[in-house]
C-alpha cells in the first residue's frame, strides 16, 4: 500500500480551549488522501469542515492529533514550508495587483522565467474564461470574477496539495456546471490532489472521488458518491445526502416466519417477503425490535396496492415530480418522472421494496441494513 | 441633493460661510496682526487700513526682539527647529514601535493582550502633570532631564497609543486571508507583514503619523517641565514674548504663523491624503 499524500491522525481542534466558551470544532478526526485524489469535505456550516482545511494549510494550530503530507508530519510547520496551495472563500486577491498579477503572484516562488510564467496564466484564464478581466483590478470585478481569479491563483501552483475553499460559491449555474467539468479535468489530467470544502452536495459529488461527510466536528462517512448514496453509515448521512431527502420512519419489527412485517406509526404496515432478507439480518432485527426505517424518494412506488397516504403538495420541477403525503403518522416524499395530476387531498398507495430499504438503529442512528443485506 | 430649492441653497451659503468664518477668522486676524507694528495693532477703533511690513518676521528669523525699552535676543528658529526635531523624532521612533505592536495586537490574540493594549491607551487618560513630577526626579537622576533623547522618549506618551489604536483599527480590517494567501505561496510572516500587511494600511500608518505629529508639535507641558532653553519647542518658546516691558502682539502673530505653518500644510497635504485612502476602499471586499 502507498503512503497516503495526506493523512490526518486523530486531530483535534478546540477554539478558546480551557476557557467557559470552549468550542470543539474538529473531534478525533482521522483521514486518508491517496495521490491524486479530489476529497470533498461536506457538511452543513459549523460542522468543522473548514477548521479542518485551515488546519491542513496552517492557519489554526491542531489541539492535538497530527497531520501527515507524504509521510512527514507538518502540523508543526508555517504555512509557507507546508507545499499546499489554497483558494480561499473571501478571495483574498491584493487590491493593488491586476487578475494576471495575483495570479502571477503564486508563481513566484517557483522562479520560472517570464514566458513560463505568462503562459500558465493564459492557460489558467482561458480555463476559467477571465480572459478579458486579466488586466484589471479586483475591486472593478464581480465577486464570481473574483472567486474564478482566486481559484486560479490556487490551481496554477506546483504544489503537493490544493485546498479549495467554497471554490464556487458565487458563480452563476451554468457557469458553474461548465467549470466543474474543466476543473476536474484540470486537476486529473495534471496528476493533482485536491481538497475542496463545500456544503453543496451536487458539487461534492461531481468534482469528488471520495467525500467526506462531516457534522458537530466528526466524520460521518467517508466514501465514494455512490457508497454515500447507496450505503449510508448513519441515519445523519442517509438524510443528509441525496435530494429530496431519504423519507424516515419508526419501525417495530413483526416477523412471523413467511413474512416480516414492519409497524410504522398509526397502524401502517410494511410487509415484505422473508426470502428479501437475510438469515443474520432477520435475526438483527428480531434482536434490535424497534429500529428506524428509511427510503430514498426515488425509491417509493405508487401503485394500487400499497399502503395508503394522502397527497398534501405535488411539485412538477420541469424534469420530476415530487409529490408529498401524510404517511404513517409523518409525511413520505415520491419523486416521478413524469407530470403526475393527484391533487392535494387525494389517496395515494405507497410501495417500499426490501431491496430499497435501509435500516438504522434506533438508539445510535448507525445503519444495520441496506438492502436485504447487513451493513 | 438636486431638489434643492433657492431659499435652501442660500441658506446652506450662509451657513457654510459662518462656520468657515468662525474658524478662519483667527488665523486671518494673526495673518494681519504679523504685517502691523505693535502701534497700529493695539490702536483703538482697530482698522484693517494699515501699511504692511516684513519687520516683525524679520525680527523673529534675525533673533532679535526690539521693544521700544530694550532690545533682547529670543531662540525662536530654534524653537521651531525643536519642534521639528522632537516631533518628527517621536512620531518615526512610536512608528517604529507601534506599527508591529498594532499588527501584533491585531492578528494575534494572546494571553492579556487587550489588557496590555488597553494600557498603552490609558496613558493618553492620564492627566500629565501627574506624571511629571515623578518623572522629573527620575531625569534629573538619569541625566535625562534636557536632552532630546528624554524629550522624545517622554513624547511616546502622546504618539505611541495613538498611532497603535489608528494603525491597529486598518490591521483588522484587511481580511486575515490576504496575508494567508501570500503566505501559503511560499512566504513568512515577516516577508508578509512586509509585502502585505505594510501597503494595505499605508494609508492608515499614514494618517495616524501625521495625527501624532501635530499632537506631539502642540505639546506644551512636557517640554516646559524637562526642557530648558536650549531644547524648548515653540509651544514653550512663545512664552518669551511675554516681555516686561509689554507684550509683542506683531511678533507673537509672526510667530504663530511660523509654528502653524508646518502643521496647517502638513494637515492639508494629509486632507488628500487620507480622502484617497478611504475612497479607494481596496482593502475591503
Amino acid at each position: 500500500m502507498t503512503t497516503p499524500l495526506l493523512d490526518l491522525r486523530q486531530v483535534n481542534k478546540k477554539y478558546n480551549e480551557g476557557s467557559k466558551h470552549q468550542v470543539h470544532a474538529v473531534r478525533e478526526l482521522n483521514l486518508a488522501v491517496e495521490p491524486g485524489e479530489i476529497v470533498a469535505l461536506l457538511g452543513s456550516s459549523g460542522c468543522g469542515k473548514t477548521s479542518t482545511l485551515r488546519m491542513i494549510a496552517g492557519f489554526e494550530e491542531v489541539s492535538s492529533g497530527s497531520i501527515l503530507i507524504k509521510g512527514s508530519p507538518i502540523h508543526q510547520r508555517p504555512p509557507a514550508k507546508r507545499g499546499v496551495a489554497m483558494a480561499f472563500e473571501g478571495y483574498s486577491l491584493y487590491p493593488p495587483l491586476t487578475v494576471r498579477e495575483n495570479i502571477a503572484f503564486a508563481l513566484k516562488g517557483e522562479k520560472l522565467d517570464r514566458q513560463e510564467v505568462d503562459r500558465k496564466v493564459l492557460e489558467i484564464a482561458d480555463l476559467l474564461e477571465i480572459h478579458d478581466i486579466l488586466d484589471r483590478y479586483p475591486s472593478s470585478i464581480s465577486g464570481g470574477q473574483q472567486q474564478r481569479a482566486s481559484l486560479g491563483r490556487a490551481l496554477i501552483r506546483n504544489a503537493d496539495l490544493h485546498l479549495l475553499d467554497e471554490p464556487m460559491g458565487q458563480l452563476e449555474p451554468q457557469l458553474r456546471a461548465i467549470l466543474r467539468g474543466r476543473i476536474k479535468h484540470f486537476i486529473k489530467e495534471r496528476g493533482l490532489t485536491a481538497i475542496l470544502v463545500t456544503h453543496d452536495q451536487t458539487e461534492a459529488n461531481a468534482l469528488a472521488d471520495r467525500i467526506a461527510v462531516m457534522e458537530g466536528g466528526v466524520l460521518q462517512q467517508f466514501g465514494s458518491p455512490a457508497e454515500l448514496k447507496d450505503a449510508p453509515a448513519n441515519l445523519f448521512t442517509g438524510t443528509f445526502i441525496g435530494e429530496p431527502p431519504m423519507n424516515i420512519f419508526n419501525a417495530e419489527l413483526e416477523d412471523t416466519g413467511d413474512v416480516v412485517r414492519m409497524r410504522l406509526e398509526k397502524e401502517v404496515y410494511l410487509t415484505f417477503p422473508g426470502s428479501a432478507f437475510s438469515g443474520n439480518l432477520r435475526a438483527l432485527l428480531a434482536k434490535e425490535q424497534q429500529f428506524v426505517i428509511g427510503v430514498r424518494p426515488h425509491a417509493v412506488h405508487i401503485h394500487q396496492d400499497g399502503e395508503p397516504g394522502t397527497v398534501f403538495a405535488n411539485q412538477w420541477l420541469g424534469d420530476q415530480t415530487h409529490i408529498a403525503a401524510n404517511f404513517a403518522g409523518s409525511s413520505i416524499i415520491s419523486v416521478q418522472h413524469d407530470r403526475t395530476d393527484y391533487r392535494n387531498g387525494d389517496t395515494i398507495r405507497v410501495g417500499i421494496k426490501a431491496s430499497d430499504l435501509h435500516v438504522f438503529s434506533r438508539s445510535s442512528g448507525n445503519a444495520l441494513s441496506h438492502g436485504g443485506d447487513i451493513a | 441633493m438636486e431638489h434643492q430649492s433657492t431659499l435652501e441653497r442660500w441658506l446652506r451659503g450662509i451657513a457654510l460661510s459662518l462656520v468657515v468664518l468662525f474658524f478662519m477668522f483667527p488665523i486671518f486676524w494673526i495673518l494681519l496682526m504679523s504685517l502691523q507694528t505693535n502701534e497700529t495693532i493695539l490702536r483703538s477703533p482697530p482698522s484693517m487700513v494699515f501699511t504692511p511690513t516684513l519687520n516683525n518676521y524679520a525680527a523673529i528669523i534675525a533673533g532679535r526682539l526690539d521693544s521700544n525699552v530694550a532690545t533682547m535676543s529670543i531662540e525662536f528658529m530654534r524653537n521651531l527647529m525643536n519642534s521639528f526635531i522632537l516631533s518628527a523624532a517621536s512620531v518615526a521612533v512610536s512608528l517604529l514601535l507601534g506599527v508591529p505592536a498594532a499588527y501584533a495586537f491585531a492578528r494575534h490574540k494572546f494571553r492579556g493582550s487587550e489588557d496590555i493594549a488597553f494600557t498603552l491607551l490609558s496613558f493618553r487618560f492620564a492627566p500629565p502633570l501627574l506624571v511629571l513630577l515623578p518623572l522629573t526626579l527620575y531625569f534629573q537622576e538619569l541625566g535625562l532631564a534636557n536632552t532630546y533623547f528624554g524629550l522624545i522618549w517622554v513624547y511616546q506618551l502622546i504618539c505611541l497609543p495613538l498611532i497603535l489604536w489608528i494603525v491597529r483599527g486598518y490591521f483588522e480590517d484587511i481580511s486575515p486571508d490576504i496575508e494567508h494567501a501570500y503566505r501559503i505561496a511560499g512566504h513568512g510572516w515577516f516577508a508578509t507583514f512586509r509585502k502585505i500587511a505594510l501597503p494595505l494600511a499605508g494609508p492608515g500608518i499614514a494618517a495616524a503619523g501625521l495625527l501624532a505629529f501635530i499632537f506631539a508639535w502642540n505639546n506644551f507641558v512636557f517640554a516646559l517641565v524637562l526642557a530648558s532653553a536650549d531644547k524648548q519647542p515653540v509651544t514653550v518658546g512663545a512664552l518669551a514674548f511675554v516681555t516686561a516691558s509689554g507684550i509683542q502682539y506683531g511678533q507673537i502673530a509672526a510667530a504663530i504663523v511660523l509654528s502653524i505653518t508646518p502643521t496647517l500644510a502638513l494637515a492639508l497635504w494629509a486632507q488628500r491624503y487620507l480622502v484617497e485612502g478611504l475612497s479607494l476602499g481596496a482593502v475591503k471586499g
